[in-house]
C-alpha cells in the first residue's frame, strides 16, 4: 500500500510539473502571437530557465521530456515532408539546383570556418556549418504569409531554396550521424554508403508507391488515420535510426511518400501533435544548455549572425535576380531567408546529445535566439529601407544634376 | 470567351499554385490556390511589379461567392462535387429545342425515365429553377432540363429531348 501511495504521489508530482511547463509554453505562445514573432526563441528561453543552472530547475520529468523531444524532431520532419509532394521536389530540383548550391556554399561555409577557427573538431565544425546553413522554413512561410508576399514574384525563388535545403538535410543528417559514430575512415565510408543507399531507395519507393500507400492509409475516420500515420512514422523513424540514417530523415521520407487526401488529412490531425512535441523539443534543447555558458559565446553568436545574415541576403538576392526580379524584390528575397530556427536546433541537438563540443549548444542557442527574432524583423524592414535608399539616391542625383548646371 | 487572356502558372512548393495574367487595361491579377482550399486574390503593384499592391484572402465559400458575382458558374463546382459523391453518375443540363416533339408533352409521356433510366431533377425556365417536376409537368420550348444518370443514358435523353 505504501509503495502504491508513493507511486501515486510521484505521478501526481510529474503531472503537476509537466502541466506547469505546458502552461508556461502556452503563455509564451500567446505572447509570440501577440507580438507576431516566432515562439521558438521563447521556448528556448523557457528551456534555459528550467534547466541546470536555470531559474527553476526541473527534477522529475526530464526523462519524459527527452522522449517527447525526440518525437518532436520526428514530427517536425514528417510534417515538413508532408508539405511537399514528390512532384514538387522533382520540379524544384530541376529549376533550383544552381540557387541551392550557392545557398549551401555561402551559408554552410561561415559556420564550418568559424568552427575550425575555434579549433573545434571537424565533426563539430560540420554541425555548426549545418546550423548556419538551413533557414527556418516554418518561420519564413509564416512571415511571407503575414506580409502578404506569397504572391510576389520573388517568392517562388525563396520557396525553391527552402525545398532544396530540406532535401539537402536528407543527405546531411545521415552523413552527420556517421561522422558522430566516430568510426575509422573505412568503416565510416561503409556506414555512409549504407545510409545514402537507404535514403535513395526509400525516396525511390516513396515516388513509386507513395500513392498506393496513401490510398491504403486513407480512411474516413480521424482516429484510424491518426493512429496509422503516427505509428508508421515512428516505426520508419526507428528503423532509420537503427540503420544510422537518422530518425528525422526516415520521418521526412514518410512525409514525402504520403500524398493527396491522406496528406491533407494527416496534416490537420498531426499538426497539433507536432506543435506539442516540437515545443517540448525546443524546451529540451534549452534544458541541456547551461545559461551561464551563453554570455561567453554571445559576441561570437552576434558575429556569426551578422556574417550569415549577409550571406543569406546575397543568396536570396542572387536567386531572385536569376528569375528576373528587380532590385526591391531581390532584397526582399534575401531578407526573407535570414531567419534560422527549428532545423538549426535539430542539427545542434545531434551534437549536444553526442557531446562533441561543449560550446556548440550555447552558441547554437544564442545564434538561433538572435536569428529567429532578427529574421522576421529584417524581412519586414527591408522593403522600406530599400525604398528610402532609392529615394535618397534619386534626390542626390537630382542635386548633382542641378549643381553641374 | 474567344479571347482568353494568357494565364501563367507558377508552382509554389509547399503552398500551392499561383496563376496570373494581365488584364486588357494593363493590370496584373493573380490567384493563389492553397493546398488547403483557401484562395488569395492578388492585385500586383504598378510601381513594383514583383510585389502585390493588395491581397485578399478568400475562404472556399468566399471564392464561390466571388466567382458567382464575376459570372463564372457555380454549376461546374456543384457538378464536380456531385461527381465525387456519386461515382459513375453524371449531372447535366440539357436544353429543349423549339422543334422538339417533347414541347407541350407531360414528362410522363416523354419516356425519359422509362427508356433511359435518367431522372430529371429540375427544370430551368426563364431563369427560374423548378425543382423535382412531377410526371404531369408539361415541357415548353427553351426549357433546360437538369438531369442525372449514366453518361450513356444522358446521351439518349439528349436525343429524346432534341428530337423532332
Amino acid at each position: 500500500m505504501a509503495i502504491a501511495a508513493a507511486a501515486a504521489e510521484t505521478t501526481g508530482l510529474v503531472f503537476v510539473e509537466l502541466g506547469l511547463i505546458v502552461v508556461v509554453l502556452a503563455v509564451l505562445a500567446r505572447v509570440a502571437l501577440r507580438f507576431g514573432i516566432s515562439p521558438i526563441p521563447l521556448y528556448l528561453l523557457a528551456g534555459l530557465a528550467f534547466g541546470v543552472g536555470g531559474v527553476v530547475p526541473l527534477s522529475l520529468t526530464e526523462e519524459f521530456v527527452e522522449v517527447g523531444a525526440e518525437i518532436g524532431v520526428v514530427l517536425l520532419l514528417f510534417m515538413l515532408g508532408l508539405e511537399y509532394s514528390a512532384e514538387e521536389l522533382r520540379a524544384s530540383l530541376k529549376v533550383g539546383v544552381p540557387a541551392g548550391v550557392v545557398d549551401a556554399v555561402l551559408n554552410f561555409a561561415p559556420g564550418l570556418v568559424a568552427g575550425l577557427l575555434l579549433s573545434w573538431s571537424p565533426v563539430a565544425s560540420v554541425l555548426l556549418g549545418g546550423v548556419t546553413y538551413i533557414s527556418s522554413s516554418g518561420v519564413i512561410a509564416k512571415v511571407l504569409g503575414d506580409l502578404d508576399r506569397l504572391g510576389n514574384r520573388e517568392t517562388p525563388a525563396v520557396l525553391t531554396i527552402l525545398v532544396l535545403e530540406d532535401l539537402a538535410m536528407a543527405v546531411y543528417l545521415p552523413v552527420v550521424a556517421v561522422l558522430l559514430l566516430g568510426t575509422g575512415v573505412a568503416a565510416g565510408a561503409i556506414s555512409l554508403g549504407v545510409a545514402v543507399t537507404a535514403v535513395a531507395v526509400v525516396l525511390l519507393l516513396a515516388l513509386r508507391f507513395g500513392q498506393a500507400v496513401s490510398r491504403a492509409i486513407e480512411s474516413r475516420s480521424d482516429e484510424v488515420v491518426l493512429l496509422t500515420t503516427f505509428g508508421l512514422v515512428l516505426v520508419v523513424a526507428g528503423v532509420a535510426q537503427q540503420l544510422q540514417v537518422s530518425s528525422a530523415v526516415g520521418a521526412f521520407l514518410v512525409g514525402i511518400a504520403l500524398s493527396g487526401g491522406v496528406a491533407e488529412h494527416a496534416r490537420t490531425l498531426l499538426g497539433p501533435l507536432r506543435d506539442l512535441f516540437a515545443a517540448t523539443f525546443f524546451v529540451f534543447f534549452g534544458l541541456q544548455v547551461d545559461p551561464a555558458a551563453i554570455p561567453p559565446v554571445a559576441l561570437l553568436a552576434v558575429a556569426l549572425g551578422v556574417v550569415t545574415a549577409a550571406s543569406k541576403l546575397a543568396t536570396g538576392w542572387w536567386a531572385a535576380r536569376r528569375v528576373g526580379v528587380a532590385t526591391r524584390g531581390r532584397f526582399r528575397a534575401g531578407a526573407a531567408l535570414i531567419a534560422r530556427g527549428e532545423f538549426s536546433i535539430v542539427i545542434a541537438g545531434l551534437g549536444v546529445s553526442a557531446g562533441v563540443e561543449p560550446q556548440l549548444g550555447p552558441l547554437a542557442a544564442a545564434y538561433v535566439l538572435l536569428m529567429a527574432i532578427v529574421g522576421p524583423v529584417a524581412a519586414r524592414a527591408v522593403d522600406p529601407c530599400v525604398i528610402w535608399l532609392q529615394q535618397r539616391r534619386e534626390v542626390r542625383a537630382a542635386a548633382a544634376a542641378r549643381e553641374s548646371l | 470567351m474567344g479571347d482568353m487572356r494568357s494565364i501563367q502558372e507558377t508552382k509554389l512548393p509547399g503552398v500551392g499554385v499561383r496563376h496570373d495574367f494581365v488584364t486588357r487595361s494593363g493590370d496584373r491579377l493573380g490567384v493563389i490556390a492553397h493546398k488547403t482550399g483557401r484562395r488569395e486574390l492578388l492585385v500586383y503593384d504598378d510601381a513594383d511589379p514583383d510585389a502585390c499592391q493588395s491581397v485578399v484572402r478568400l475562404e472556399e465559400e468566399d471564392s464561390h461567392a466571388l466567382a458567382e458575382l464575376l459570372g463564372g458558374s457555380g454549376v461546374a463546382e456543384a457538378q464536380s462535387s456531385l461527381m465525387q459523391s456519386v461515382e459513375g453518375l453524371t449531372l447535366d443540363w440539357l436544353p429543349i429545342g423549339a422543334g422538339s416533339r417533347c414541347v407541350g408533352t407531360p414528362l410522363r409521356d416523354t419516356g425519359v425515365r422509362g427508356e433511359t433510366g435518367v431522372s430529371i431533377v429540375a427544370i430551368v425556365r426563364a431563369g427560374r429553377t423548378i425543382p423535382t417536376p412531377g410526371p404531369d409537368f408539361v415541357l415548353a420550348a427553351d426549357d433546360t432540363a437538369v438531369v442525372i444518370g449514366t453518361p450513356e443514358g444522358i446521351q439518349e435523353t439528349f436525343a429524346l429531348l432534341q428530337g423532332g
